[in-house]
């Protein structure tokens, strides 16, 4: 049990500093030449505009349905007209960058192992390195730079429609008046929030860049090799988004108490 | 001229190669025999710098190319084409844009020039040039084969050619048309061609030196005739379900 144990914790040091060395290789082949625009762009389409739905129908639920359940329990206390600060907070601070770098994770992650494991078993990343071309930078980079750029504005549009939603309840359901709702929601607009709610999808968003083509990068086994680094690129993703995001909350908190 | 002098590699902690020493001149060709698992497949990958040794050394035209700096390295490559074994074509490419990916990826040459040299290439490995517009998986292996041929001659107009167990999987005729285009490719092209195999009946008709490896060792390097008569027990055992093919061979050739 303890040799287990044992052989089950070098491993974990070994994939720790695997992934490190791959990401660090990764931020240095950013600076480098060549520099793949159409590949970047294809990447930024295919990240932004593909999850853009699945935001979006996240951000309409998940807000909707937050709001109906605080809503009736701040009813119960008298406080029903703390609705759009309550929600505000929430949403900007921890549901909209968790939100979305889930969303993301579960179908970014899985696409980009998923290519680029088939690219490796198939001897494809061998044979663009022997035509002289980097496959980090090929295929790794212009995925980081996508995810970098588009899973804060995904957030941001994950914000605006969770907020959004949790208007309707409290306009139609709470019969709170827009007005009460939307200033409560701009007065918790401070720099402390907006900071939180930016600074958190930024980081997410390196984790799935590191951890998905890691694990696209390292794929060996075949097509059931590529099935399970896709299964434990989506679960690292996940679990190491969720730690990092309480790391971050309570290093925010510490820090920039007085912003928030 | 490839020199590989004591090279020594693994994967894990395990040594796949031990000890190997061996040279091809440049121009000549060289078939790499042994059964599978020998480490046949890993020399090629050590030749491209795919993979480093853990101890010895690799050299061409006498630099250590692991000595080599990215940069040079990268002009290195340039004198090599490889054909993986599958042909490793980029699945989501046309066959066009697998030929010409070189050309696209550093060259600024036009479309259409681009598009000519791929459709010359193309009749060159006996492929019909319409086939330009379709994806890999449309093709049949052997034309998936001639295409990565095509890929590799396109690309960089390499000195030396590896092909990575060409006819595996592939039914005879296809096995016929690319043990052809590799005949080809030393007698018109003039090239250096170094091709892994285990099929020994393929490999007497591609070279007249050859490499058996076995376990990672060396066993034998040198001539068809030297082989009939080599006594080393590993080779002897490889061998013995082909004494006829090589006999046949010997025979020919004295004719």
């Amino acid at each position: 049990m303890s040799f287990k144990l044992y052989h089950s914790f070098k491993r974990f040091v070994y994939e720790i500093d695997q992934l490190s060395r791959f990401s660090a290789k990764m931020i240095f082949a950013i600076f480098g030449r060549p520099v793949y625009f159409a590949e970047t762009l294809e990447q930024l389409y295919a990240i932004g505009v593909g999850s853009l739905f699945l935001v979006v129908l996240t951000g309409v639920f998940a807000g909707q349905g937050l709001a109906l359940q605080v809503s009736n329990e701040m009813a119960e206390m008298g406080s029903k007209f703390y609705l759009g600060r309550m929600m505000a907070i929430s949403t900007i601070r921890e549901l909209g960058p968790i939100l979305t770098a889930l969303m993301v994770a579960a179908r970014v992650a899985a696409g980009i192992t998923a290519e680029i494991g088939s690219m490796k078993s198939s001897n494809q990343l061998d044979a663009l390195t022997a035509f002289g071309v980097d496959p980090i930078r090929k295929l790794a980079v212009p995925r980081l730079i996508a995810l970098v750029t588009m899973v804060p504005v995904l957030t941001i549009v994950c914000d605006v429609i969770t907020i959004a939603g949790g208007w309707v309840i409290a306009v139609f359901v709470s019969h709170i008046t827009s007005r009460t709702y939307t200033s409560a929601v701009i007065d918790r607009l401070t720099v402390g929030n907006i900071f939180m709610g930016l600074a958190k999808p930024f980081v997410f968003a390196f984790i799935i860049a590191f951890i998905s083509c890691y694990k696209g990068f390292t794929t060996s086994g075949g097509t059931k090799g590529v099935g399970r680094s896709t299964n434990e690129s989506v679960m690292f993703t996940s679990i190491t988004i969720l730690i990092v995001n309480y790391l971050l909350t309570k290093g925010i908190w510490t820090f920039m108490r007085g912003y928030l | 001229m490839i020199t590989f002098e004591k090279v020594t590699f693994g994967y894990g902690d395990e040594p796949v190669l031990k000890d190997l020493t061996f040279s091809i001149p440049s121009g000549e060709s060289r078939v790499i025999m042994g059964p599978s698992g020998s480490g046949k497949s890993t020399i090629l990958r050590l030749i491209l710098g795919l993979d480093s040794p853990w101890s010895g050394q690799i050299a061409i035209d006498g630099k250590d190319i692991f000595a080599m700096k990215a940069g040079q390295m990268r002009e290195l490559r340039k004198q090599i084409g490889m054909v993986f074994q599958d042909g490793a074509l980029f699945d989501s490419m046309t066959v066009g844009e697998n030929i010409g990916y070189y050309l696209f990826e550093y060259t600024n040459r036009r479309e259409e020039e681009i598009e000519r040299e791929v459709r010359q290439t193309l009749e060159f490995v006996d492929l019909d040039p319409d086939i330009i517009d379709k994806l890999p998986e449309e093709l049949s292996g052997g034309m998936r084969r001639r295409v990565a041929v095509a890929r590799a001659l396109v690309s960089t107009r390499p000195k030396i050619m590896l092909f990575d167990e060409p006819t595996t999987g592939l039914d005879p005729q296809a096995t016929e048309s690319v043990l052809k285009l590799i005949l080809k490719l030393q007698q018109v092209q003039r090239m250096s061609v170094i091709i892994v195999t285990h099929q020994i009946a393929d490999a007497l008709k591609l070279a007249d030196q050859y490499i058996v490896i076995h376990n990672g060792r060396l066993v034998f390097d040198g001539d068809v005739e030297h082989m009939r008569t080599a006594e080393v027990p590993e080779l002897v055992d490889f061998l013995a379900p082909f004494r006829s093919s090589i006999e046949e061979v010997i025979r020919k050739k004295l004719i």
